[in-house]
């Protein structure tokens, strides 16, 4: 006979309840697993789990439906934002986000994006840009940055030929439609917690009715980098926020 | 028939027949010849309390409505041969994720550019899936603008009780022409429509999800099956216009304005003792594949007669395959046919047994 100590147990950090308890198919050092939690979060923190419709996107992402559950459509490669305007249109009282990658949004997808952003769609889109294409096997991306090496840029990304990196949280917050537009990183806990009110307010104005909400993540890809999880999350700061700046660039209520 | 006719376009039509029947989206791009459609449902869409948006592309158009059928509204596109040819990537999607929604192609002058005339030269587009994947639509062919109203108005039955895309092939000729309309009585909205599928936000049930990746073993293969199984099912819904047919030596195949125009041409001959008839598929998918084996069977002979190079006339000759042939006549994309033009090639094929 063992004496049992008196061991008491306190739960204090759990998954969110909308977010599937699954293992993951993403690769060990992607931050999508992240970002899926953060807007498990939000939409539990705002009580829209029941009334939310997602679309998801073409990419490594396409399987966000198995994580986030949430009423999902899948949309054709580049067309979520096209594809959530016909959603808000026909469900005016669902809360529609669109989850999509850097070749999805800002290639194949630019015209959707943009004149989704320009029309004030209340909808809310979470892009994730890791400078690369994922799914496919990494070839440069319009957010590839000049030398990048990629698998179609070997020699690494060159701007006379290739063009330069495309920034897009500052192209969307040029336009009218447009109620908040930043730009975030998920590589430090003090960038999460910036990352998390930054998601929080991109939420916000398609729930009072403000106009599109948008943010930018900037997120790693250690696979397609072809380095460690532990490099791929350093180059984040190193690389990546010194070309694409952290910041809020629109939003409307700081405006009137 | 409830209220009194109205004398309108084609495209108008169109438009009319959509509001009554419940539709509530709509988003399109502008093309000659449709632009009446956007340009009427721009105020009576608001007006009927649904939405209208004018998109960047029909590409987007195309994928809007994906999204709208996707919570089960009653949503329509429509455009023009080139803007169709841009919504062949959302018309497949939405065929993979059995999405129901209603898609207008007033057919002009191809390929590329062409021009802004009439034309039948989407019809292979049309019925043969027309984007990637083996997938198919159903495909009503006005000929009048009382065909473009009624068939309007029952594309949404046919596109939700299938859950499937359903395409509206007319041309230049009828939707730019005025004639007297009968309205239907308006359809109410059914809220519960598409309720055990559509997406709503999952409140307190599982959360539901649309889609046309299937990756896992079998699991495509699975889904090609089912759609298969409903394809065939569709065949239930053949419409065609049978004129003169069974006195007739040689039957005539057309459809559309085509087919209008031809059976003006069949009366000229009858009235000269000629032994002429009409077939005129108002489904071009289903076609009336039974319809023309039970006529070549009974040993009629065929010509087919089209605005384009020759594409329904491969349908017609496998229809009757092993019992008879067709013939062809075909007028060139940018020339406008005449009645009088069809006599003599309809003459001749009597002529020729």
């Amino acid at each position: 006979m063992s004496c049992q100590p008196d061991i008491k147990e306190e739960l204090v950090f759990d998954r969110p309840a909308a977010l599937a308890d699954v293992p993951t198919h993403y690769c060990p050092g992607c931050q999508h697993g992240v970002i899926h939690r953060m807007v498990a979060e939000c939409l539990e923190e705002f009580g829209l789990v029941e009334r939310t419709i997602a679309v998801s996107s073409i990419g490594c992402s396409v399987f966000l439906y198995n994580y986030i559950l949430v009423d999902t459509v899948e949309a054709p490669h580049g067309r979520a934002p096209a594809v959530a305007t016909g959603v808000k249109r026909a469900r005016t009282d669902a809360f529609v986000f669109a989850y999509q990658g850097d070749g999805d949004l800002a290639s194949i997808g630019l015209a959707e994006i943009m004149h989704a952003a320009n029309r004030g769609e209340r909808i809310s889109i979470v892009f994730v840009n890791n400078t690369v294409y994922g799914m496919t096997g990494g070839q440069m991306a319009p957010t590839t940055m000049i030398g990048q090496k990629t698998t179609t840029c070997p020699a690494g990304r060159c701007a006379e030929r290739e063009g330069g990196p495309m920034r897009m949280a500052e192209i969307i917050a040029s336009l009218d439609g447009v109620a908040y537009s930043s730009r975030v990183a998920v590589d430090s806990v003090k960038h999460m917690a910036q990352a998390k009110r930054a998601l929080r307010r991109a939420f916000e104005v398609q729930v009072k009715g403000e106009g599109f909400g948008f943010v930018e993540f900037l997120a790693t890809c250690p696979t397609n980098w072809r380095v460690s999880a532990v490099a791929a999350n350093e180059r984040v700061a190193k690389e990546m926020i010194p070309g694409f700046p952290l910041g809020v660039f629109k939003d409307a209520a700081k405006e009137d | 028939m409830s209220a009194k006719r109205v004398f309108i376009k084609g495209n108008e039509a169109i438009a009319q027949g959509a509001l009554a029947a419940g539709c509530r989206c709509y988003f399109g791009y502008p093309i000659t010849p449709q632009n009446d459609i956007p340009e009427m449902l721009s105020s009576a869409m608001p007006a009927a309390g649904g939405q209208f948006v004018q998109a960047e592309s029909e590409v987007a158009a195309a994928n809007m409505l994906l999204g709208a059928a996707a919570c089960g509204v009653r949503a329509m596109t429509t455009s023009s041969s080139p803007g169709v040819s841009l919504m062949q990537e959302a018309i497949s999607y939405m065929a993979g994720s059995e999405l129901p929604g209603v898609v207008v192609n007033m057919n002009r002058g191809g390929p590329g550019l062409g021009d802004i005339g009439p034309s039948q030269g989407d019809y292979f587009q049309s019925v043969k899936g027309g984007g990637h994947g083996d997938y198919r639509t159903l495909v009503l062919a006005p000929a009048t603008c009382q065909e473009c109203y009624d068939l309007t108005f029952s594309a949404f039955e046919l596109a939700f009780k299938y859950r499937n895309p359903v395409l509206i092939l007319g041309d230049a000729i009828v939707g730019q022409m005025k004639e007297p309309v009968a309205p239907r009585e308006a359809l109410p909205i059914d809220p519960a429509e598409g309720g055990d599928w559509k997406l709503t936000g999952r409140g307190e049930r599982a959360p539901r999800l649309l889609k046309s990746l299937f990756l896992d073993d079998g699991a495509l293969a699975g889904q090609n099956k089912l759609l298969q199984k409903k394809y065939e099912a569709m065949r239930a819904e053949v419409l065609f216009e049978n004129f003169e047919t069974e006195s007739a030596d040689l039957v005539v195949v057309a459809y559309g304005s085509i087919g209008r125009i031809a059976k003006s041409a069949v009366r000229v001959l009858r009235a000269e003792g000629q032994k002429v008839g009409l077939l005129r598929p108002v489904t071009l998918y289903p076609f009336p594949e039974e319809k023309l084996r039970a006529l070549a069977a009974a040993g009629k002979r065929f010509l087919t007669i089209e605005h384009n190079l020759g594409q329904m006339v491969d349908d017609v000759r496998l229809a009757v395959r092993g019992l008879a042939d067709s013939d062809f006549y075909g007028v060139f994309p940018g020339n406008l046919p005449t009645p009088d033009e069809f006599v003599e090639p309809i003459r001749a094929a009597v002529k020729g047994a």
